[in-house]
C-alpha cells in the first residue's frame, strides 16, 4: 500500500496520564511527524487532534492504523487515524 | 486548516449517526460477451466479471480504512441480460443459466449482490425479453445474489401494459417459490418507470447501453446525519430548516464524491454519478420517517406528509448537487417500508397506507419499496398497484418503482421477518376492488402528451 501524507489522528477518552506521551513515542518511532496537536473537553470526554505527516514514515498507513487502534486499546482509550482528505472534502469548499 | 471542532463532527457523523457510504457499485458492459453459443457466452461472461472486478472488494476495505468511513456494500450491476443473451437463450432455462453465472461471478469476487438480470420493455417485448421475464421465478430461486428488475413504462414510450400485466403474474410465482421463507425472492425483483442507467441502488442496478465499458457510481446515505442536524433547529421557520437540510446533504454527499474518486483511482475505472439518496436502514436513528417526524409530524402518514417529504427531497438534492462533479441515479428519499423503522412503526400504529404512500411516491426518488402485502392479492391487483406507480412516473418525467412482497400464506396483521438490512414489515391492506377488467385488456397506453417536445 502506498505511504500516506496529511493525517489525522484522534485520541478520545477518559484522560489519564501519558496520553500523549504514549501516542507521540509511536510516532516518534516509526518517523511520523507532527505538526500540530490541539485538544478539548467534549462532554467530559479527552479529545485529541494531531495532525501529523505520514510521508516519511516507517510503516504502511494500514499497518499505522492497527497499531494505533491496539495502542488505544492498551491506554483505554480510542485513537483512530484518518487521511486529512476526508475532514478537507466536508467541511471546504 | 482543519479545527478539532470539524474533526468531532465528522467522527461523529459515523460513530453516532450511522453516516456510510451505502454502496460502490461497479458498472460492467456484457455487450461485448454476445455470442450465440450459451456456453461460449456464460465462459465470457464469468471471465469479464471476475477480471474488472477482481479488486472491487479489496479496494472498498482500503478506502475504509483509509477514511474511517464505512462502505456497507461492494456491488456490480452488468448490462440488462435480455440483451446480452437474445441471441444465445432459446428458452427461460437457458436465461436461468445465465443467472447462475452471475450468481457464481459474484460469489468469485466477493460482492453481495449483482443486478442486471433485467429486461427494458418499456414500448414492447421481445422474443428475448419475453424470456428473460418468464425465467425469473427459476433465477431468483436458485441464485442467491442476482437481483433482476423490468422497465415497463416510461415518460417517452407510455406503459407496456402487456409487460405490466405479465409482471402481476411473474411477481405472484416468485412468492409463490420462496412461499417456506416468507416469499424472500420478491425483494430481489424491482419493476420500473423511467429507469435511469446508472442507479447504484439494488434491486434496480443495471448498467445501461448508454454507458462506458466500466464506470463507478456511488451511493451516499445518512438519514441519521440528517435528523441529528434538524433536532437542533426545533421550531425555527422553514428558511432555517430547509438550509440546515441543504448544508447536511452538501457534507454528505462530500464524501461519497471523495469515495468514489478514490475508488475510481484506485480501481482505474472511470467515476459514473454520486446517487444523492437517503436510503434508510432498520438500525435505529438511520430512519427517512424519523426526519419526517422531526420536520413535524407524529408519524410519517400524517397529513402534511407528502409536503415534508417533498421539501427534504428537494433539500437534498439541492445541497448534494454542488457537492458532487456529476450525479445521477435515483438521487432523493427512499421511503422502503421494511428498511426503516420509522416507517414500520407508521404502518404499526395505522398511520400510513398504501394509497398514502403512493402520493409520497409523487415526491421522492423512487417508488412504492419493500411493501408486504397479503399473500392471497389477485395477479390483477398486483399489475393494477404496479400500472398505477407507473403512471406517476410517466406523467411527472420521473423515475418509479414498484418492489412489492406478495407474502404467501400470510394476511393483514402478519408480520414477516427478511433479515439484516432488508429488515421486517407488518403485511399492509391492499384495496379489495377489482381491475380485472382494465388489467386483461391488451396493448400499451401511449405515451402523454407533455413528451412530445421536439
Amino acid at each position: 500500500m502506498e505511504k500516506a501524507g496529511k493525517t489525522i489522528i484522534t485520541v478520545v477518552g477518559k484522560d489519564t496520564v501519558g496520553i500523549i506521551a504514549r501516542v507521540c513515542t509511536y510516532l516518534a518511532e516509526n518517523k511520523i511527524n507532527i505538526l500540530d496537536i490541539s485538544q478539548t473537553i467534549v462532554q467530559g470526554y479527552f479529545n485529541m487532534m494531531m495532525i501529523a505527516d505520514m510521508a516519511g514514515a516507517t510503516k504502511p498507513f494500514g499497518d499505522c492504523v492497527r497499531e494505533l487502534e491496539e495502542l488505544g486499546g492498551e491506554i483505554g482509550v480510542s485513537i483512530k487515524c484518518q487521511k486529512e482528505e476526508i475532514f478537507q472534502k466536508m467541511h471546504r469548499i | 486548516m482543519i479545527n478539532i471542532g470539524e474533526v468531532i463532527e465528522t467522527n461523529e457523523m459515523v460513530e453516532q449517526e450511522n453516516l456510510d457510504v451505502r454502496t460502490i457499485t461497479l458498472g460492467i458492459s456484457l455487450l461485448d460477451c454476445i455470442d450465440p453459443d450459451l456456453s461460449t457466452l456464460k465462459k465470457k461472461i464469468f471471465e469479464k466479471i471476475t477480471r474488472v472486478a477482481k479488486d472491487l472488494a479489496k479496494t472498498g476495505e482500503e478506502i475504509e480504512q483509509e477514511f474511517a468511513i464505512p462502505i456497507v456494500n461492494k456491488r456490480i450491476a452488468v448490462t440488462p441480460i435480455a440483451l446480452v443473451g437474445g441471441s444465445a437463450c432459446k428458452t427461460p432455462e437457458d436465461f436461468a443459466s445465465i443467472a447462475d453465472i452471475l450468481d457464481e461471478a459474484a460469489k468469485a469476487v466477493g460482492v453481495n449482490l449483482i443486478g442486471g438480470y433485467s429486461a427494458l420493455v418499456s414500448k414492447g417485448m421481445t422474443k428475448a425479453d419475453e424470456l428473460l421475464i418468464r425465467s425469473i421465478p427459476m433465477a431468483l430461486t436458485r441464485t442467491e445474489r442476482v437481483c433482476s428488475s423490468v422497465n415497463l413504462a416510461s415518460t417517452k414510450t407510455g406503459i407496456n401494459m402487456d409487460g405490466v400485466r405479465l409482471m402481476g403474474e411473474i411477481l405472484l410465482e416468485v412468492a409463490e417459490r420462496s412461499k417456506d421463507r416468507d416469499s424472500v425472492d420478491c425483494m430481489k425483483l424491482v419493476v420500473f418507470c423511467n429507469a435511469p442507467d446508472d442507479n447504484p441502488f439494488m434491486a434496480g442496478a443495471f448498467h445501461g447501453v448508454t454507458e462506458a465499458d466500466a464506470v463507478i457510481n456511488v451511493g451516499v446515505s445518512g438519514p441519521g446525519v440528517v435528523k441529528t442536524a434538524l433536532e437542533k433547529v426545533r421550531g425555527e421557520s422553514f428558511e432555517v430548516l430547509c438550509e440546515t437540510i441543504k448544508k447536511t446533504a452538501f457534507k454528505v454527499t462530500r464524501v461519497g464524491q471523495l469515495v468514489a474518486k478514490e475508488a475510481s483511482r484506485m480501481l482505474q475505472i472511470p467515476f459514473g454519478i454520486i446517487d444523492l439518496s437517503l436510503a434508510p436502514t432498520p438500525a435505529v436513528g438511520d430512519s427517512v420517517a424519523d426526519i419526517l417526524c422531526e420536520i413535524g409530524l407524529e408519524y410519517a402518514g400524517a397529513p402534511g406528509t407528502t409536503a415534508a417529504l417533498a421539501l427534504l427531497n428537494d433539500q437534498v438534492k439541492k445541497g448534494g448537487v454542488m457537492a458532487s462533479s456529476y450525479v445521477g441515479g435515483l438521487s432523493g428519499a427512499f421511503i422502503p417500508v421494511s428498511e426503516d423503522q420509522g416507517m414500520i412503526d407508521s404502518v404499526s400504529a395505522g398511520a400510513i397506507t398504501l394509497e398514502k404512500l403512493e402520493a409520497m411516491t409523487c415526491v421522492c426518488s423512487v417508488g412504492l419499496d419493500m411493501i408486504a402485502i397479503p399473500g392471497d392479492t389477485k395477479a390483477t391487483t398486483i399489475s393494477g398497484i404496479i400500472a398505477d406507480e407507473m403512471a406517476l412516473g410517466m406523467v411527472n418525467q420521473k423515475t418509479t418503482a414498484a418492489r412489492l412482497i406478495p407474502v404467501i400464506g400470510k394476511g393483514v396483521g402478519d408480520t414477516v421477518e427478511f433479515g439484516g438490512l432488508f429488515g421486517y414489515a407488518p403485511i399492509m391492506p391492499v384495496n379489495q376492488f377489482s381491475c380485472d377488467d382494465f388489467i386483461n385488456r391488451r396493448g400499451r397506453i401511449p405515451a402523454p402528451i407533455h413528451s412530445f417536445k421536439n
